[in-house]
């Protein structure tokens, strides 16, 4: 990947413009002047300026990732914010929202400041949430209100669930003051116990121990009912039980403060692809079986589900290269998430692009409270240009995230990203 | 033909192959019962026993096959405390590697460390045990036993008793009988069974009495003395009353039934001694089989190939 400052003037010539926004979709050229859009239609070839032949090519609003982790600070040999942002752009990813379960914890407004400064020459926009209680001890709240006024975006102990409903209810009840969302990661850590797959017939055979999903169906039913109780906002990270879509479905019908992500990796595998004890498919929550798969599809289907967030989590080699029962938990998911989704959601399952394009856009910016109006005049240019249909081998030298951790190495996804474009600079993937 | 480079597990393994192994088994048990026990089938050949979990019997039987076979053998025992990161394990095997071996039988405490060590090193791997995966060779000695016993395997009734969940020696043996088209029934505390064992073409019954009324042998697993501590199994007393094989329970049936048991066993839990010392216990010559499949499986592996293996 190619990552250069966007020229004075560039030509964006003869895309297909699709606006998940108004719904739209045309054939039409964009000139960006200084980084920002200057003029959408048919645009005569001008002697003086940078053209990208962008014919058979889809340009839409850059994507945005309301859950990675890029380990910064403490963790550099895993990710950085600048490693990160490399990862974001080679995905076509402009905005992404970052995890505060690093070393230390971004607990504290100083912290979130820390992110935001640090983040500030990179080419994405990079949006700190910051923990629910200190140091994630799961008992303290932390300081969310410091947090939201440094810009925090949401508040989340990810990684550790909140197991105590007591301090669950009162975040939720604090939160409500600045209006942002509590994502948690709903595991019950007494139910899960030593689990390191799904439990199933997969889990027996293999010998390992299983992680039921009613671990986090359970915990996923509860929350809902602390948002209702409470008239909060709850955002339910990583899906993955068809419980979980199912009490989500019902709540939302109920109560509508209430949304959920689901990952790339939970829509593209089910346990079965565990029987080598491959270690990059160790992830949290685990992997679960066909049945719980489909019924994440048909909560994308339905609405239930708002939108792809890929949990993007780097780890070192040493991390996953070892017995089944060490290896860490994660997996990466920037790089290889467009044509993952791509592949399952519309080339399986039918929906249109510009549905799958809602999913990676317009949805998270909206739970977030970002922007969603981005192909206006005037608009700094936050833009990816993909091919919708090319089918490609993803592989290591795909990734630009100082991890390899990727169970989608040597896969053959559907849909490439081509550019990225993002705070004035242009990402080009090879 | 013996086309496998190691050998892990019996999940998918040919029938034909499992069938191999025990006739040739029984070929080896007749030069242990000669005055000199040995052969030269395997000299020149170097194989480590890389054992990261305790294990007495298991590691013995290893090493007298190897040595009846007149292997060179070396062995390494790391006790689990000093495995804190894997990693350790992937350099051991590859330190050890690097001099030149040609197997390694591992026992490792980490379901699929066999298969992740085939993917660190090139020489043959024989699995000894990995975690609460599978036990291979104990099922093949189990079903060396049984056919010994009664001149075959399939259509015979099986009753795997104990601890399903956290045995691998269960879930070698279920895909072993099975294979081989046995009758099998595990039996034991509900929550020590999967739930969709039956998923694996077994039945469950939890009944002891009507397990040992319908089974012509009974494979009983020990029961685990830490399993009692997180309350799984309350006392071992309700544990022998539940599901012990005890004299009483034998007495009552009227066909002979044999009585097979992996060891250790906890004599007065889940056996009782005078059914342990029995006659119809074949428990010892599960042990001298061990040697005889263990034999059989590192010939079959690093053994001269036959001729067809010399084709094209």
């Amino acid at each position: 990947m190619k990552v250069n400052k966007l020229d004075n003037k560039v030509l964006l010539k003869n895309a297909t413009v699709v606006d998940p926004l108004k719904e739209s979709q045309s054939i039409a050229d964009i000139l960006l002047v200084e980084g920002k859009i200057a003029e959408i239609g048919r645009i005569r070839d001008l002697d003086a300026i940078t053209t990208i032949d962008c014919s058979g090519l889809t340009l839409t609003h850059g994507f945005c990732d309301l859950h990675v982790h890029f380990r910064d600070p403490g963790n550099g040999d895993k990710e950085t914010l600048e490693s990160g942002s490399m990862s974001a752009l080679a995905g076509g990813f402009t905005r992404v929202c970052t995890m505060p379960n690093t070393q230390p914890t971004v607990d504290n407004p100083e912290s979130i400041n820390y992110i935001i400064e640090k983040s500030r020459p990179l080419p994405v926009h990079i949006h700190p949430i910051g923990s629910v209680t200190k140091g994630q001890h799961g008992a303290e709240l932390s300081e969310m209100g410091l947090m939201h006024q440094a810009g925090a975006v949401a508040f989340s102990d990810d990684g550790l669930p909140v197991q105590n409903g007591l301090v669950m209810r009162k975040a939720l009840e604090y939160s409500k003051m600045f209006g942002l969302p509590i994502i948690n990661h709903a595991e019950d850590e007494c139910l899960r116990a030593e689990g390191l797959m799904n439990e199933g017939r997969v889990s027996t055979r293999l010998g390992l121990v299983g992680n039921p999903s009613i671990a986090e169906s359970i915990m996923v039913f509860r929350d809902l009912k602390l948002a209702e109780l409470t008239g909060a906002r709850l955002h339910i990270p990583h899906v993955s039980t068809a419980d979980s879509v199912k009490y989500i479905n019902e709540m939302k019908n109920a109560y509508d403060k209430i949304t959920a992500e689901v990952t790339p990796h939970h829509l593209f595998y089910n346990d079965e692809y565990l029987e080598d004890y491959n270690t990059n498919l160790k992830v949290a929550p685990p992997i679960r079986d066909s049945l719980s798969r489909e019924a994440l599809i048909k909560g994308i289907k339905n609405g239930t589900i708002d939108c792809i967030a890929t949990d993007h989590a780097p780890h070192t080699a040493h991390d996953k290269e070892t017995t089944f029962d060490l290896a860490t938990c994660g997996l990466i998911g920037l790089e290889s998430c467009f044509g993952v989704v791509k592949k399952i959601l519309a080339d399986e399952e039918g929906l249109s692009l510009i549905d799958i394009i809602k999913l990676l856009t317009i949805s998270p910016r909206k739970i977030m409270g970002f922007d969603n109006n981005l192909l206006e005049i005037g608009k700094e240019a936050e833009l990816v240009i993909f091919d919708d249909e090319e089918r490609w081998t993803f592989q290591e030298k795909n990734i630009e995230s100082k991890s390899k951790n990727s169970p989608f190495i040597n896969q053959e996804l559907s849909g490439r990203v081509k550019y990225t474009i993002s705070s004035g600079q242009i990402a080009t993937t090879l | 033909m013996f086309d496998h480079k190691h050998f892990l597990g019996l999940e998918n393994f040919p029938r034909e192959d499992i069938q191999k192994i025990i006739d040739t088994a029984f070929e080896f048990k007749e030069v242990l019962n000669r005055p000199i026990k040995k052969v030269p089938s395997l000299q020149g050949v170097t194989i480590v026993n890389l054992f990261f979990e305790n294990s007495t019997r298991t590691r013995i039987s290893f090493e007298l096959a190897q040595k009846r076979l007149s292997a060179d053998t070396v062995n390494f025992s790391a006790s689990t405390s000093s495995l804190k990161k894997g990693e350790s394990f992937k350099d051991t095997a590859q330190n050890i590697e690097a001099m030149k071996i040609d197997a390694v039988v591992m026992r490792h405490p980490a379901p699929g460390s066999s298969k992740h060590l085939t993917e660190f090193i090139d020489a043959k791997v024989v699995n000894a045990g990995d975690g609460t995966h599978e036990h291979p060779t104990q099922a093949i000695l189990d079903m060396m036993s049984i056919q010994e016993k009664f001149g075959k395997i399939k259509d015979l009734n099986i009753a795997i008793i104990g601890d399903i969940n956290h045995s691998r020696v269960a879930r070698s043996n279920m895909y072993g009988l099975i294979s081989m088209g046995a009758n099998v029934t595990v039996c034991g505390p509900a929550n020590l069974i999967p739930e969709n064992i039956s998923d694996l073409g077994v039945k469950v019954n939890y009944d002891i009495d009507e397990v040992i009324e319908w089974a012509d042998a009974v494979n009983i697993l020990r029961i685990q003395r830490e399993r009692m501590g997180i309350g799984l199994v309350p006392s071992n007393r309700e544990y022998r009353r539940l599901f012990g094989v005890t004299s009483e329970r034998i007495n009552r049936r009227k066909k002979e039934l044999a009585i097979m048991h992996p060891g250790p066993m906890n004599r007065g839990v889940e056996i009782d001694s005078e059914v342990a010392d029995s006659d119809q216990a074949i428990i010892l010559d599960q042990v001298l089989n061990g040697v005889a499949s263990r034999m059989s499986i590192l010939y079959l592996l690093l053994g001269v190939k036959d001729e067809s293996a010399n084709e094209g």
